[in-house]
């Protein structure tokens, strides 16, 4: 991830040939990759999928939002929709329990359409927020995911209301079943290391640079020849596709779907996630996911063990919330970058 | 052009020659305003301007504060369009284009407070400035440093002269550098007329002296307008001045002609300071 440098722009195509300076760039990348390769060696089914496979996903949606925030500075809580969309296209498109909704289409057909129909949700909801700005961008946005939620709660003849979907099959292709724990694990993997590959590299492309230059200053943008509000919605699509890939994932992995899936305590925990890991690296989401997943996960044994009712795990999310964001604006990974900086003068000053 | 062609006078007596008609639709000319205003509320910051600037011109905008100077270059540039008049940017009628289409036609201007990227490296700045006047904005292939483009990214650093803060991101810049900067952004791509909107606002002696280098030596098909309050700068790379009062165009002549001018010096140069 090489966090100590991202804070200091990398000079554009700088390095390509040198293999061994790539290799020690992305050290610590290449080290977590294979340490998640190799996990399933070492771990139970439980700790893959719950804890693991859940954060990968989650940080993949958190993504979307840390690509369109942190570059693009658009705070846009229409992401967890985008992913919610998705999964309920690939339930009605596909297979559930459902036999009178589904229309049990093969899983080739309904993956890429669900992505097609949420991926043009999310540039719909870019064109109609990408002129405002800040808390006009977060109220538009909010606007469609209450709306999305809504529809899904009183929607019976399409999203089944209140009671969603349940049994949704992964696929079966290449003789695997991508059900069972450790092929969902790598499939969840590999599309989540995607993703992040895909949104790093995307930074330092044209697209990426001149979105960073809508956020710092749309109006020069536009003077030296960008349509910022065309770049803007093009943006959209390219995080609606992450979190498309996402919602799929999330029905999958999660075997049902309901209005809660992405529902308004949907919406504000992804955005707990991406501002608690950090918006200012991609890897700040899957840092933020991995915080939610684990407070999500034991958060309630804890409260329990020390005689509080576990129900009260939302109380730890949102004080840790609180505490971040007083503490690190920039979230876990600011953190981590000053204390970084600050070892770093503590070497110089002991060598002096 | 063609819209050069609808904006003939009708009815008027037919013009014979080619050379008349070019110059009624103001298709010679590199900026030609007509009947430009400019209201803000009730208040006109610019009232029916009419200019022309020829290709290659070099022309200094001059008027005290709030003569609507600013804003006269902000109707070209489209970031506020006028409430009446036409722009026409080598003849081509802009009016109503957006600021993006206007710099693709090769329209630059520099800003009287940086408005720069400031968490993004010099380096990236003008990078985006150059990608900004190409092809290629949209791409998601990121550029290589043997890419064309990253040589002219490179020579305008230069050009400016901070080389050595290339990969330092601008928000830890000094003013001035920012405002050398400024200049590179606006010189990016094949620029055919820029303004300069005070550009020698907080400089230091030096520095002027490198800006008055850089303007006199660009090349000569270049044209520009350039608003600026320091006279030493601004008189000795023009070759004509459009002097501004209350929002509206008050003289027009050559440097030496509008110094020696009473009334602008009455008006402008405090009587007799200059």
């Amino acid at each position: 991830m090489a966090l100590s440098e991202t804070g200091t722009a990398r000079p554009i195509g700088v390095g390509g040939d040198a293999l061994s300076r790539w290799f020690s760039d992305h050290a610590p990348t290449l080290l977590l990759g294979l340490l998640l390769v190799l996990l399933p060696a070492a771990t139970t089914d439980f700790v893959l999928d719950q804890i693991v496979g859940w954060t990968l996903v989650l940080g993949m949606i958190a993504l979307s939002l840390m690509f369109l925030a942190g570059y693009g500075g658009m705070v846009s809580l229409v992401q967890m929709t985008v992913a919610g969309l998705a999964g309920y296209s690939i339930t009605v498109l596909g297979a559930s329990s459902l036999p009178s909704i589904s229309l049990f289409w093969p899983w080739w057909v309904a993956a890429p359409l669900a992505i097609l129909i949420a991926v043009a949700f999310g540039t719909l909801a870019g064109a109609l927020s990408a002129r405002t700005e800040g808390i006009y961008t977060i109220m538009i946005t909010l606007a469609l995911a209450s709306a999305f939620f809504y529809l899904t709660l009183q929607n019976w003849s399409i999203f089944n209301g209140f009671n969603g979907f349940t049994s949704i099959p992964a696929p079966i292709f290449l003789g695997v079943n991508w059900k069972s724990a450790l092929p969902l694990y790598y499939l969840i993997l590999f599309c989540a290391g995607l993703s992040y590959t895909a949104v790093l590299y995307v930074s330092r492309a044209p697209f990426g640079i001149a979105l960073q230059g809508t956020r710092d200053n749309p109006r020069r943008m536009e003077a030296i020849g960008f349509n910022v509000t065309a770049h803007r919605i093009a943006a959209y699509a390219f995080a609606a596709v992450i979190a498309a890939i996402g919602g799929i994932l999330l029905v999958w992995l999660n075997n049902q779907i309901s209005p809660g899936t992405a529902g308004i305590q949907a919406t504000i925990d992804l955005l707990v996630i991406a501002v608690v890991g950090g918006l200012g690296h991609p890897i700040g989401a899957f840092i933020g996911a991995f915080i939610y997943v684990l407070l999500r996960t034991f958060a309630l044994d804890a409260l329990v063990a020390v005689g509080l009712d576990g129900r009260r795990f939302q109380t730890i999310i949102g004080l840790g919330f609180l505490i971040i964001v007083l503490f690190s604006p920039d979230g876990v990974i600011g953190l981590w970058r000053r204390w970084l900086a600050r070892a770093a003068t503590s070497r110089r000053g002991t060598s002096r | 052009m063609a819209g050069a062609r609808r904006n003939l006078p009708k009815g008027n007596k037919p013009l014979s020659t080619v050379a008349e008609r070019i110059a009624a639709a103001g298709a010679g000319n590199a900026i030609e305003l007509r009947g430009v205003s400019r209201l803000f509320g009730a208040l006109a910051a610019l009232s029916d301007i009419t200019l022309s600037v020829r290709p290659g011109e070099r022309r200094a905008v001059l008027g005290s504060n709030g003569a609507g100077k600013t804003t006269l270059l902000n109707c070209v540039t489209g970031d506020f369009p006028p409430t009446a008049g036409t722009v026409r940017f080598f003849g081509e009628d802009v009016t109503t284009l957006p600021p993006h289409e206007r710099t693709r036609r090769g329209l630059r201007r520099t800003y009287q407070i940086s408005l720069l990227f400031q968490r993004l490296s010099v380096r990236d700045n003008v990078y985006l400035a150059c990608r900004g006047a190409s092809r290629g904005r949209f791409s998601l292939i990121r550029t290589r440093a043997s890419d064309a483009i990253m040589q002219s990214v490179a020579d305008l650093i230069t050009l400016v002269h901070l080389e050595q803060v290339a990969d330092r991101l601008v928000g830890e810049l000094a003013h001035g550098q920012q405002r050398q900067l400024e200049i590179a952004l606006a010189l990016a791509g094949a620029p055919r007329f820029i303004l300069f909107d005070e550009p020698a606002a907080g400089l230091s002696p030096n520095e002027r002296g490198d800006l008055v280098a850089i303007l006199t030596a660009l090349p000569p098909h270049i044209g520009y307008i350039i608003i600026e309050h320091d006279m030493d700068v601004a008189l000795r790379v023009v070759e004509s001045v459009t002097m501004m009062h209350n929002g509206r165009i008050f003289k027009e002549g050559a440097p030496r002609a509008i110094e020696a001018d009473p009334e602008v010096q009455q008006l402008y140069l405090g009587g007799g300071h200059g």
